[in-house]
């Protein structure tokens, strides 16, 4: 046993044959893709940017009962409301800190009305602090350029939920 | 005049090999991350130019345009001597390295020792970085590297003369054409392999990469170091590990002669063929770094001075009795 040990030592039998697998392993396949141009699949469940939705009529969903902004465990959330001419309540101010957000999802989760959700976008980096600190027109806007998508993640979702 | 005549004449010699030495580095750099990416299944560098080649371009430009900082308590003066003596002295080296029988910029004599000398210099770059930083990592990364050099030099100076006993002579062009009938690869093969183990660790490379042991030194001598002179340390290196392939090639695998003296092979140019047996080991280079873990520092000293050095001594005698025996001894009369 120990011959053998020794002569496979004085061989370098094992490091040849590490070097075989090596080129061996060169021509597999990649296990990485081409990211900016390739990119990888993302669950339905995923949670990236933050987006008000609208009903199909256009108005808000929001009824500003600030649940989110009370589970918010990060404390990124900030709700002002009012009440409009036809007694219902809605938000004057919805901002979120992107910068606190730690993504957790628990603001989509107690969401009554699926108002605010977390969308599948993740490259939203920007040049400055201060555009991460998203207002309520931002969310909105995000809200109407996903709606597709996030309605469609919903759907797929709900049977989990 | 007269001299300012030749000096010119020199000066565009000079920048014929440095020229193509430091573009041939920045490739290598390249090639390294491609195949050690490779290996792992990544796709390595490729954004930047065709397959992106120019990624070490790219790199040394954002090296220029960083801050150099200099530690206030450093030697200010060796601190930035420091790279300038890395990059200088592998660089330096490449004035020997035959590349055909007519393409050398200085034919010497002593060719092979003066690329020993240079090749043992190199140490005192990084001793000087590690020492005038005057800080903790840096001077423990320089103080293994020295030793780790110093010991590894030796048993490549035996396995040099070992070579040199079969050619009989210090010139590099002689060492190759020696090689004519059968490289020396054939008949010294343990010897190509202690020289090629022993080159990875000259040149810092894994497993034999302690100086640098990111998870034990940060990054060893080059701690301190930033913007340009980093990437001066960095592509010095680059520049001799490109060396210790083309001494490699020059020992062992026949320098610029073809595979097979036939038609087909015979007519690519010799030059092309140094090049070829440079990128081959390089390529070994490579896949070493990708598949071996780091050796521990008192295993590296053991397989320096226990292992590698009474072996290639044993090896030197070995070749002595063999040459004297057969009466093959290059030189007959003293």
């Amino acid at each position: 046993m120990t011959i053998i040990r020794f002569l496979k030592t004085v061989f370098l039998i094992e490091f040849v044959l590490g070097l075989f697998i090596a080129i061996k392993e060169m021509f597999k396949s990649k296990k990485t893709i081409n990211y900016p141009y390739e990119k990888g699949s993302l669950s339905p469940r995923f949670r990236g940017e933050h987006a008000l939705r609208r009903y199909p009529n256009g108005e808000e969903r929001c009824i500003a009962c600030k649940l989110c902004e009370a589970v918010c465990p990060a404390q990124a959330i900030t709700i002002e409301s009012t009440e409009k001419e036809d007694g219902s309540r809605k938000t004057t101010r919805y901002d979120i800190d992107m910068i606190k957000c730690i993504y957790c999802g628990l603001c989509e989760e107690s969401c009554p009305v699926e108002a605010i959700v977390q969308g599948p976008n993740f490259e939203f980096a920007t040049e400055t602090r201060e555009e991460l600190y998203y207002n309520k027109e931002k969310l909105l806007d995000n809200g109407d350029r996903w709606e597709d998508v996030l309605a469609k993640n919903i759907r797929l979702d709900k049977i989990y939920r | 005049m007269e001299y300012l005549n030749i000096l010119s004449n020199e000066l565009y010699k000079i920048a014929f090999i440095l020229i193509p030495v430091l573009v041939s580095v920045a490739l290598i750099v390249w090639l390294d991350r491609r195949i050690w990416g490779a290996v792992q299944k990544r796709r390595g560098p490729n954004v930047v130019g065709p397959f992106g080649l120019l990624q070490t371009v790219a790199d040394t430009l954002k090296y220029i345009f960083k801050e150099i900082i200099i530690p206030a308590s450093s030697d200010k003066v060796i601190f930035l001597l420091a790279p300038v003596v890395t990059m200088t002295l592998a660089l330096v080296a490449w004035a020997v390295i035959p590349f055909s029988n007519e393409f050398i910029l200085a034919d010497i004599n002593v060719g092979i020792l003066y690329l020993f000398a240079v090749s043992s210099l190199g140490v005192y770059g990084i001793i000087m970085g590690g020492w005038a930083s005057n800080s903790k990592y840096p001077f423990l990364g320089a103080i293994r590297s020295a030793a780790q050099m110093v010991s590894y030099e030796v048993s490549i100076g035996i396995i040099i003369i070992n070579v040199l006993l079969c050619v009989g002579s210090l010139n590099l062009k002689d060492i190759v054409n020696a090689q004519q009938d059968l490289w020396f690869v054939v008949p010294l093969f343990p010897m190509f392999v202690v020289f090629f183990i022993s080159a990875l660790a000259e040149t810092n490379r894994p497993p034999f990469d302690l100086p640098e042991a990111e998870s034990e030194l940060v990054s060893g001598y080059q701690t301190e170091y930033s913007g340009m002179m980093y990437a001066m340390f960095w592509l010095g290196e680059y520049a001799n590990i490109l060396l210790l392939c083309a001494m490699a090639s020059i020992l062992f695998l026949g320098g610029w002669l073809p595979l097979l003296d036939i038609f087909p092979i015979n007519l690519i140019p010799a030059p092309i063929w140094m090049i070829l047996k440079i990128l081959f080991l390089f390529f070994l280079f490579s896949l070493v770094k990708a598949i071996v873990p780091r050796y521990r520092y008192d295993q590296l000293m053991r397989l320096g001075w226990k292992i590698f050095l009474p072996f290639s001594l044993f090896y030197v005698v070995l070749t002595a009795s063999f040459l004297f025996y057969f009466d093959k001894l290059p030189i007959k009369e003293f």
